[in-house]
């Protein structure tokens, strides 16, 4: 039997650890003589206060869902993907290679393309460390850790020696053609006459990242591959006892994940920038891992959390932008937040469920 | 949304103002942040200047991601400031869509070529004062064994490794020259661990020169030859001031002068490119009192001598972005 309700373990235990990592947030700007309370409507009107924050928050929203969905896929199976950084990486490498390769005469034929690369490139990206995991039980955590590294050297190499347009000193592909252009939320709310969050990098992919939810909620709960995913997850013997053969699923949760991670690319590289540069990931992937905490492994759950993280950037960015709060205390909020979602969840959800084990006794007494 | 009312209010006002009232002008630091010990910081040292100079006040941005360069841009450029200055490459591609819109604002971008009529880009000669420096390194080295150690691997560093193995090769042309990157992910401009494990790499090979154009790796490049009693090239700033007498040079990158240029000039701020070499005091090497022992009166000579023939022409540097390869060095 559930100790506790399960809304109070999907809403309430966040919240409060929300609310926990807020407040010694408030007392850390307090320290360096701050004010909490400018602090946090800067965030707050920065990210959510105009159509233009939604723009930057729904940017950065969409980047850690698919993240968050490649974490989440992989930890049902019981596979700890730290490798999102890298395949989001390849991904864009993956992007950057279709986008120039032909003059894409419409983003329409363009995007499925594109996306087609990004997957690919990115499940590429984790099918060595699910190989090795399957077949020789190297420790997926540590081998998806080092292809990260790896992707950044690979990446180096192509974009420094490659893939970047002569005399150019910028480490960086060309620009994408006109026709590989995605549509952004602005263009298409002014084509129904309204104006909404101009100039911002939100584009038509945080449809697709939606989308996505609902294909992994799908794959997860509703067919067959998922219920053998989540068998091979809960128990590796059961699983093998019932038939499922473990190196089968494994490398399949695994490629399914980079797949999701690399579709990140489309957003980041496709939809904003329009051409490859290094830095193009900037932690996603591991922001990915504390959205699908967060999110408990459920595609809603880490819409949720991927749009809480989206705020945080943006009201972040906003705050090191026009307030004399030092840059790095916005590193230190979001940590903070990670800390207690992620990883001192228990601290939060063992009194709470010690509040309702006495409840639920008081109420049969 | 006070906030946001603020914002566009100043706006306003500066607009209505026009003319009249002198606009501020702006400074944008990239990723690295103000106070990377190098690049951002020299130009963080250029705009102080202007400030304690000038008494005039500046606005300064410091990037949080990439997908921000064009928000910064348009909110400084909507917000008054005038001229807006960035630090590096990065900006390039961004600045070039965003300057259009903003016809009456003057950009100034460090590093990289933007060609739109309102824009002013800097490019500094690398290649030329590392030239230099390699001559002296050449000079100084025994073992005629000669370091390098990058940052992260990109052409930037690249140039400045290339320009100083010319000069290595341009002065003993059988000099053997050890070339090291610190790493392919931007941490790689702050592992100053990993750039005194290079060194001491380097030094067990042989190298009693190294020159760091690292960032803040330099600073564990700078430490680890000072350990091992050898000598050291600092750059961007001047760094002989870190271990008096254990610093050969440094090649100093006058960022500050260009920022602090850029400022005064103002909003009359003439556009185009420029590009900072040996003749422009863009580049060069630095004599101070804490390296005048090491640099004797026959190097003193030798290298005025070859940065007089880079300045006529005379030699000529290759330039590694021209045809990304370079002759003396391979990476």
């Amino acid at each position: 039997m559930d100790k506790m309700p399960k809304w109070a373990d999907v809403i309430l235990t966040p919240l409060i650890s929300l609310i926990l990592a807020m407040a010694i947030s408030a007392l850390v700007i307090l320290a360096i003589g701050e004010s909490p309370w400018m602090a946090l409507k800067t965030m707050v009107t920065g990210a959510l206060g105009s159509s233009y924050g939604w723009g930057f928050t729904l940017y950065y929203t969409t980047n850690f869902i698919f993240t968050g969905l490649a974490v989440a896929v992989a930890y049902h199976a019981s596979l700890f993907n730290i490798g999102g950084e890298g395949q989001a990486m390849i991904g864009g490498l993956g992007v950057a290679l279709i986008c120039l390769a032909l003059p894409w005469p419409h983003w329409g034929v363009a995007l499925p393309a594109a996306m087609i690369g990004a997957a690919l490139f990115g499940a590429a990206w984790a099918f060595i460390p699910a190989i090795l995991q399957a077949k020789r039980g190297s420790h997926i955590v540590i081998t998806t850790i080092m292809f990260n590294f790896i992707a950044a050297a690979l990446l180096n190499y192509m974009l420094v020696n490659i893939m970047r347009p002569q005399g150019s000193q910028d480490p960086a592909t060309a620009r994408f053609p006109a026709g590989a252009h995605l549509p952004q939320l602005s263009e298409m709310a002014a084509m129904i006459g309204i104006e909404w969050g101009k100039n911002t990098p939100v584009n038509i992919t945080f449809f697709i990242a939606l989308i996505a939810c609902v294909l992994v909620w799908l794959l997860i709960w509703r067919t067959r591959l998922g219920y053998e995913i989540r068998a091979l997850g809960r128990s590796e013997p059961a699983a093998l006892y019932a038939g499922i053969s473990p190196v089968r699923i494994t490398v399949i949760a695994m490629l399914i994940s980079g797949g999701l991670a690399g579709l990140m690319a489309i957003n980041n590289v496709m939809g904003e920038a329009e051409r490859l540069v290094l830095n193009a990931v900037e932690g996603a992937g591991f922001i990915g891992i504390a959205v699908a905490l967060m999110g408990r492994n459920h595609p809603f759950g880490v819409l949720l959390a991927a749009l809480l993280f989206g705020f945080l950037y943006q009201g972040g960015g906003e705050l090191a932008l026009w307030t004399t709060i030092p840059r790095e205390l916005i590193v230190v909020i979001q940590a903070l937040v990670i800390l207690f979602t992620g990883a001192l969840d228990n601290m939060v959800r063992m009194p709470l469920e010690r509040i309702f084990l006495a409840l639920r006794k008081k109420g049969r007494a | 949304m006070s906030f946001m009312k603020t914002l566009m209010a100043s706006a306003a006002v500066t607009a209505v103002a026009g003319g009249a009232a002198l606009a501020d002008p702006a400074l944008i630091f990239d990723l690295g942040g103000k106070f990377d010990k190098s690049f951002n910081e020299a130009a963080y040292n250029g705009a102080q200047r202007w400030t304690e100079e000038t008494g005039g006040s500046y606005k300064e941005l410091e990037m949080q991601s990439e997908a921000q360069r064009e928000q910064a841009l348009r909110r400084l450029a909507e917000t008054g400031a005038n001229p807006i200055v960035m630090t590096g490459f990065a900006f390039g591609n961004t600045l070039e869509e965003v300057a259009p819109d903003y016809p009456e604002t003057k950009f100034v971008i460090i590093d990289a070529v933007v060609e739109q009529p309102n824009v002013k880009s800097i490019m500094f000669a690398e290649q030329e004062g590392s030239f230099l420096v390699g001559v002296l390194a050449a000079m100084a080295s025994e073992s005629k064994t000669v370091g390098f150690i990058g940052g992260m691997d990109v052409p930037l560093i690249r140039q400045f490794g290339c320009g100083y193995a010319q000069g290595v090769k341009h002065q003993e042309a059988d000099a053997k020259i050890l070339a090291n990157m610190t790493g392919t992910t931007p941490a790689a401009w702050n592992d100053p661990v990993k750039g005194g494990e290079l060194t001491k790499a380097q030094i067990s090979q042989g190298a009693d020169v190294v020159y760091a154009a690292a960032g803040g790796t330099g600073i564990g490049v700078l430490q680890a030859a000072a350990d091992a009693d050898i000598l050291s090239i600092g750059v961007d700033s001047n760094q002989n001031h870190l271990h008096p007498g254990k610093v050969l040079t440094s090649m100093v990158k006058r960022v500050d002068n260009a920022v602090y240029d850029a400022f005064t000039a103002g909003e009359n701020l003439e556009t185009g490119a420029q590009v900072l070499g040996l003749a422009e005091g863009g580049v060069g090497y630095a004599l101070d009192d804490n390296n005048k022992d090491l640099i004797t009166e026959e190097m003193k000579t030798r290298v005025d001598e070859v940065s007089q023939q880079i300045q006529s022409g005379e030699i000529e540097v290759h330039d590694y972005y021209s045809d990304n390869t370079c002759p003396a060095l391979s990476f």
